[in-house]
């Protein structure tokens, strides 16, 4: 495949491979946490950890959507197909998270829920029209890169004036996400971050300056396909060893500085901050999260249909916070490849394939270099 | 008007549904399988028109294979249910070695079926089971309320003999061996999802649905040390696999620039965020053998039509924990795990 086949070329990856083991420093650990569920599914997918020095640690972060969806907010959508009566339109990769009582939107769907899976927004807008007399939500979910065209839609429907549309939203922030880790508990044991690829496009690069400043902890912001990956942990280990921490960009190719701003405009026009947000996993971040703003609560499906959230706490047992912060590993975890499996996940690392803990059951059960 | 005397309507086969007294067992079901099911599939045997079907017994093992089928759309690029209905069937008994002879048909119809589309599915039936060699001797229909089925469920069982000497399973695969498959992988699921409501996408993509029956006798043929024969179709090869090496009690170590994906197959998976390891296949199959013997199966593949792209894309290593893992174009190393639930696109 043109574009792609590039970025993902075995002599280069190994040329790189050896221009990182040349400039690691053997004395030295070099922690560093990739935020996004698509570096940890290129790490896990074309194997780049057996690529790097055994110093060279690579951490996998909260930014898989699905995993840190918390219950409560799973369990009014659930709601909304079940109780209300809605027709609930899903990205795929919701489907199996669990919610409350082990009930899921796959299982809502047994038990005689509408609850159908769509590629995009405009699927579900598509279905709103074809479909005039069913209430057809959206379930939105995703960091930046996904609130956009959410934003969009919402745009749309008011100027089609459809009226049996609207959307659930539990779209989230990453630099607040980062900050919440860099900040909490016992704090971090990480050395930097290989920085967010789409989500970047979106808010640029600027948008982590002060969280670079702040922590000490550099971020290079990197793109998604296996080169990519290598060459910024590349730049990362010359900015530790540099003793830097400044934002890079390394995904040129589609990042700039100041991100896409008609994006964000539309963000802003139709969604407002919210002041706290339960993130599974993590827990309650200050304004991490974005609601509909008041002028927009005709395609608000919370307003519409009265839904109120509760909070649930995550399993006690589940260690996905201070896994999430690298202060302990997968299999720290008593629960971890035991009661809590891919197929059967407690906690948010392991629900989706991009987890931390997933990524690990699948892909670091068998590497020697780990310990298993 | 004269009416010729003892006249019946006959089915409208353009223009007509089904009802739920084509399932009642009255007369509308008789009309229909005289009309349609035993226009199309005639032979003695049903021909003989009771409850079972009595064949004479086949010399050597009885190799016997059941399959439902449940496919939506139920006409999709390079076949239907009723060609997949026989071919699932009769690459299951051909898998083990087996010579594919007689099939039933269970057919499932939900109220308001077009009998324009059943025709059609029967007929294609019909056609597959006649190019397969597979005669239909028994079969039976029944009629679901609208919106309590999709269509068309059709369940086939198939009777197949095994010649003498020829011992196939999934326990047999040893470290050393050798991993073949016959061909592209994952068109078959990649041309049903490029189908499906809401997921249409322009893809040049055909099922790769076919029956298995001839090529997999000529590999049985060609290869002594032939240890087994599967068909990667639900959850594709890398869960077929996965059973392999369980049943086995070996590991597999899959060298992926060399399995076989079309460049339109991996560029549907890439933007859908699928893996075209885990996707459907109909008419492919993936083969163990001796690794002296690979070359010789390899050219044996090849010089059969629906083997020309068939290639050797890994070994059966010794592995307690039965892993299936991958050397990636990359230079790294994956597992290729089970797949976990169902197959769901990623969203970031």
């Amino acid at each position: 495949m043109k574009y792609v086949d590039e970025f993902r070329d075995g002599h280069a990856a190994r040329a790189l491979a050896a221009e990182i083991a040349a400039v690691v420093q053997p004395d030295r650990l070099y922690r560093l946490m990739e935020f996004c569920g698509g570096h940890t599914h290129a790490i896990a997918r074309y194997g780049l950890s057996a690529l790097l020095p055994g110093n060279v640690e690579l951490i996998h972060g909260p930014g898989c959507p699905v995993c840190v969806l918390p219950i409560g907010r799973l369990d009014g959508a659930i709601a909304l197909a079940l109780e209300h009566g809605v027709t609930l339109c899903t990205y795929g990769d919701t489907l199996r998270v669990p919610g409350s009582g082990r009930m899921s939107l796959y299982k809502a769907r047994a038990a005689g829920g509408d609850v159908r899976m769509v590629y995009s927004v405009d699927d579900a807008l598509a279905l709103a029209r074809a479909e005039p007399q069913r209430q057809v939500v959206f379930f939105a979910i995703g960091f930046e890169t996904t609130t956009p065209p959410t934003a969009l839609a919402l745009l749309t429907a008011r100027a089609e004036g459809l009226s049996n549309f609207s959307v659930y939203a539990n779209h989230v922030l990453t630099p607040a996400a980062m900050r919440h880790l860099l900040a909490s508990g016992d704090g971090v044991a990480l050395d930097g971050f290989i920085g967010p690829s789409h989500v970047s496009t979106v808010i640029g690069s600027d948008a982590y300056a002060d969280i670079a400043r702040d922590s000490g902890k550099p971020v290079v912001i990197t793109g998604f396909e296996p080169l990519d990956v290598l060459i910024g942990v590349r730049m990362l280990i010359e900015q530790i060893n540099q003793g830097r921490a400044e934002v890079e960009n390394q995904f040129i190719r589609a990042v700039t500085a100041a991100g896409n701003r008609k994006a964000r405009q539309v963000v802003d026009e139709v969604f407002a901050l919210r002041p706290a947000f339960d993130w599974r996993g993590l827990g309650e971040v200050a304004a991490s999260a974005l609601a509909i703003r008041p002028e927009w609560s005709t395609w608000d499906a919370e307003v519409k249909f009265g839904l109120t959230t509760h909070s649930v706490a995550d399993n006690k047992a589940c260690e996905c916070g201070a896994i999430l912060q690298g202060r302990k590993k997968p299999q720290d975890c008593k629960v971890f490849a035991t009661v809590c499996t891919p197929d059967n996940p407690l906690g948010a690392c392991m629900v989706s394939s991009e987890g931390a803990c997933a990524a690990h059951y699948s892909y670091g059960r068998f590497v020697s270099k780990e310990p298993a | 008007m004269s009416i010729k005397p003892g006249y019946t309507r006959p089915l409208d086969l353009k223009h007509g549904r089904v009802d739920m007294t084509h399932g009642s067992g009255g007369r509308a079901m008789a009309q229909l399988i005289h009309e349609l099911f035993a226009a199309e599939f005639g032979n003695e045997w049903l021909a003989q028109g009771n409850d079972q079907a009595i064949v004479p017994p086949p010399g050597g093992r009885l190799a016997v294979a059941t399959d439902g089928h449940v496919v939506s759309p139920l006409f999709f690029p390079g076949g239907d249910i009723g060609s997949l209905a026989v071919h699932g069937t009769v690459n299951d008994l051909a898998m083990g070695g087996a010579t594919p002879l007689y099939l039933t048909v269970g057919f499932i119809l939900e109220e308001g079926l077009p009998l324009a589309d059943l025709a059609r599915i029967v007929r294609s039936l019909a056609h597959a089971a006649r190019e397969a060699g597979v005669a239909v001797i028994t079969g039976d229909t029944k009629v679901v309320e609208q919106g309590k089925g999709d269509g068309v469920f059709i369940t086939t069982t198939g009777i197949g003999v095994v010649p003498d000497g020829v011992n196939l399973s999934g326990h047999l695969a040893q470290p050393g061996d050798a991993v073949l498959v016959s061909g592209m992988l994952g068109d078959h699921g990649v041309a049903i999802l490029s189908q499906r409501e809401g997921l249409a996408f322009a893809a040049d993509v055909v099922s790769d649905s076919a029956a298995l029956h001839t090529l997999a006798a000529q590999l049985v043929a060609a290869c002594p040390s032939l240890r087994l024969m599967r068909d990667p179709t639900r959850g594709g090869l890398a869960t077929t696999l996965n059973e392999i090496a369980v049943q086995s009690g070996v590991g597999i170590r899959l060298d992926e620039a060399a399995i076989p994906v079309r460049p339109v197959v991996r560029a549907a998976c890439e933007f859908l965020g699928l893996d075209p390891l885990y996707c459907a296949n109909e008419g492919k199959l993936t083969a163990i053998c001796a690794a002296a013997d690979a070359p010789a199966l390899l050219a044996a593949m090849r010089a059969h039509p629906l083997g020309q792209d068939a290639a050797i894309i890994g070994e059966v290593i010794a592995d307690p924990r039965c892993f299936v893992r991958a050397r990636t174009p990359f230079g790294g190393e994956r597992l290729v795990d089970w797949l976990n639930g169902e197959m769901l696109p990623r969203i970031c």
